[in-house]
C-alpha cells in the first residue's frame, strides 16, 4: 500500500475497493435478461461484424468439433384470391443435415385477423413474431381498432431494418383481413416489404411456384384454392430435401382465420398417386 | 478475426508469429432423453463430462431441478450451461418473490427461450431439453435450438448423441411409419424408463462423449424420483 501512496495512485479508481451494492448486482444481472423487459434490447456480441465473425467461429468446426446449427429450411406460400387469402406451409425444421423436427408450426397465429408464415431462422421468426403480436395488441388498445396488415408489416420491416447486417435470417409473409379487404405482404430480414397477390418463400419455393402459377387465378373457388396451396406444398416437399412433414393450410376469411387441414405428406403422396392412375385409365 | 485490431498496423507485426482465432466455445459432450406421458415425464442424461479425447469427470449431473415439477437437461459447452442455468434459477426466484407462486413449466419454457435469444449474436452453445408437468398435470417436453427456438413435444433426444437416440425414440415411442390399427399405443411410466435406459446403453456403445452412467429423473405429481444406471466406462 505504501508504494501506491508514493506513486500517488491510491486514490485512483482501480485501487479502490469495490463495494457491490444490490443495485449494482441488479444492473449486472439485468444485462443478461435485458430483452425480458424490452424485447428490442439484445446483448451486443463481443466482436465486430457478427455476420462474418459468428460464421467464422462456426467455420472452424472441423477442428474443434463445435457446430452451432440453428433450425432452418422451409417451403411456404400464400396467395390472395376472391375468397380471401390462402397460406400453406410444410413443417420440417432442419439443423444442418439433421431433421430437428417434422411437426414444426410455421404459421404463427398473431391474432384472429393476422397470420405470419416463417422461413429462415426459426428462432428469429418466432421471437420477432411474438414481439409483433404484442405491438398489434397494443395498437388495438390504444386506437380502439384492429391494426391493418400494412401497418403490422411495416412494424416487422422496421425491426428487420434496425437489425440489418447483424445476421438475422427471416423471410415471412403476413396475411390478414382488414377494412381494405384481404392483405398479403412479404417482409424479409434485408428490410424489404412488398404487397402482392402470390408469394412463395423458402428453399422449396421454386417447386411450389411451378404448381402455384400453373393453377392460380383470382376467381378460384374456396375448396379449389385450398387444394391448390396444398398441392403446391406437397410437390415442394417431394423435390426439396429441406421441406417435408405435414402440409398445413390456413384460410384467411373476412371473419378471421380458419385452419383448413394438417395432412401428412405421405398421405398426400398416395392420394395424388391414385389420382394420376385413375386419370390414365 | 479482427479482434485486437492488430491487422490494421502491419508495420508492427512480428515476423513468425501465428495468429490464433477467437474460439470461445468448447464441446463438453453429453446426451439427454426426455419422454412425456399422461401423468408423468421421464428425463435422463448421462454423467460424462469430456473435452476432446479427455474425460474430465464421470460423475457430472446434467439435470437441473428447477422446481417440484420441472427439470432442465442441458449439455454442450458446460460453462454456458452453468451460466444459463444460474440465470434461470435466479429469475425463477425473483418471479417467486414478486408473484408469490412457483413458475409453471410453460412459463419457464417461454422464459428460457427469451433468455437464450438475448444472446442471439453470441449464442449460448447448449442443447436444452426441458421436461415437466403442465398446469393440468400432463407431462410435457420442450426442446431448444442454441438461440432459443422452442418446440413442445412428447419425446425428444438432444446433445452429442441426439442424432443417434432420436430415431430409436421415433420407432419405440412415436411408432413412426408403421401400419397401425387405430391410435398410437400409450407408453407406461416403467416402459418409458426402460426405453430411456436402453437408448443410453446403445449411445454409450457408439458415441465417445456418452457413457459412465445415466441419471434418470421421473417426475410425477408426487415429486421427483431420481435413479442412476451404470453404463460403459470406456
Amino acid at each position: 500500500m505504501a508504494l501506491a501512496e508514493i506513486c500517488n495512485i491510491s486514490d485512483a479508481p482501480y485501487m479502490k475497493m469495490r463495494n457491490f451494492t444490490t443495485s449494482d448486482l441488479e444492473q449486472e444481472s439485468q444485462r443478461y435478461v435485458s430483452n425480458l423487459m424490452n424485447p428490442y434490447v439484445l446483448q451486443a456480441p463481443p466482436f465486430e461484424n457478427p455476420v462474418e465473425n459468428l460464421n467464422k467461429i462456426q467455420a472452424s468446426s472441423d477442428k474443434t468439433g463445435i457446430k452451432i446449427e440453428f433450425d432452418h429450411g422451409t417451403t411456404t406460400l400464400g396467395f390472395k384470391y376472391k375468397g380471401g387469402v390462402i397460406l400453406a406451409v410444410d413443417s420440417r425444421a432442419t439443423g444442418g443435415q439433421f431433421i430437428g423436427s417434422q411437426t414444426m408450426k410455421k404459421i404463427v397465429e398473431i391474432n384472429q385477423f393476422l397470420l405470419g408464415t416463417l422461413a429462415g431462422g426459426a428462432a428469429d421468426c418466432v421471437y420477432w413474431d411474438r414481439v409483433l403480436a404484442k405491438e398489434c395488441r397494443l395498437h388495438e388498445l390504444r386506437n380502439k381498432e384492429r391494426i391493418s396488415v400494412a401497418a403490422a408489416s411495416k412494424i416487422m420491416a422496421n425491426i428487420a431494418h434496425e437489425y440489418k447486417g447483424m445476421g438475422l435470417s427471416m423471410g415471412m409473409m403476413l396475411a390478414g383481413y382488414d377494412k381494405r379487404g384481404p392483405g398479403l405482404y412479404y417482409v424479409d430480414s434485408e428490410g424489404s416489404r412488398t404487397p402482392g397477390n402470390v408469394f412463395s418463400v423458402g428453399s422449396g419455393s421454386i417447386y411450389a411456384f411451378g404448381v402455384l402459377d400453373s393453377g392460380y387465378h383470382w376467381d378460384l373457388e374456396d375448396e379449389a384454392a385450398q387444394e391448390l396451396g396444398r398441392r403446391a406444398i406437397y410437390h415442394a416437399t417431394y423435390r426439396d430435401a429441406y421441406s417435408g412433414g405435414i402440409v398445413r393450410v390456413y384460410h384467411m376469411t373476412p371473419n378471421g382465420w380458419i385452419n383448413i387441414s394438417n395432412t401428412d405428406c405421405m398421405e398426400l403422396h398416395y392420394k395424388y398417386e391414385e389420382e394420376k392412375k385413375n386419370k390414365k385409365h | 478475426m479482427n479482434f485486437m485490431g492488430i491487422e490494421q498496423f502491419p508495420d508492427y507485426k512480428v515476423p513468425g508469429t501465428q495468429h490464433q482465432d477467437f474460439s470461445p466455445y468448447e464441446s463438453n459432450g453429453g446426451s439427454i432423453v426426455a419422454i412425456a406421458g399422461d401423468d408423468y415425464v421421464v428425463i435422463a442424461a448421462d454423467t460424462r463430462l469430456s473435452s476432446g479425447y479427455t474425460i474430465h469427470t464421470r460423475k457430472q449431473n446434467k439435470l437441473f431441478q428447477l422446481s417440484g415439477k420441472t427439470v432442465l437437461g442441458s449439455t454442450g459447452c458446460w460453462c454456458d450451461t452453468l451460466a444459463l442455468t444460474a440465470l434461470v434459477k435466479a429469475r425463477m426466484q425473483m418471479y417467486e418473490h414478486t408473484h408469490l407462486k412457483t413458475m409453471s413449466t410453460d412459463a419457464i419454457a417461454q422464459m428460457l427461450s427469451i433468455i437464450m435469444y438475448n444472446k442471439r449474436f453470441f449464442p449460448y452453445y447448449v442443447s436444452n431439453v426441458l421436461a415437466g408437468l403442465d398446469n393440468e398435470g400432463k407431462g410435457v417436453v420442450y426442446s431448444y435450438d442454441p438461440i432459443g427456438h422452442c418446440e413442445r413435444a412428447t419425446y425428444r433426444a438432444g446433445g452429442s448423441a441426439g442424432a443417434l437416440l432420436q430415431p430409436v425414440l421415433d420407432n419405440q415411442i412415436g411408432f413412426k411409419n408403421m401400419q397401425l390399427d387405430g391410435e398410437i399405443p400409450k407408453v407406461s411410466k416403467d416402459r418409458a424408463v426402460a426405453i430411456a435406459t436402453d437408448t443410453f446403453i446403445s449411445a454409450a456403445e457408439r458415441d465417445i462423449y456418452t457413457g459412465d452412467a445415466v441419471c434418470i429423473n421421473i417426475i410425477t405429481k408426487d415429486g421427483i424420483e431420481v435413479k442412476e444406471v451404470q453404463l460403459r466406462k470406456d
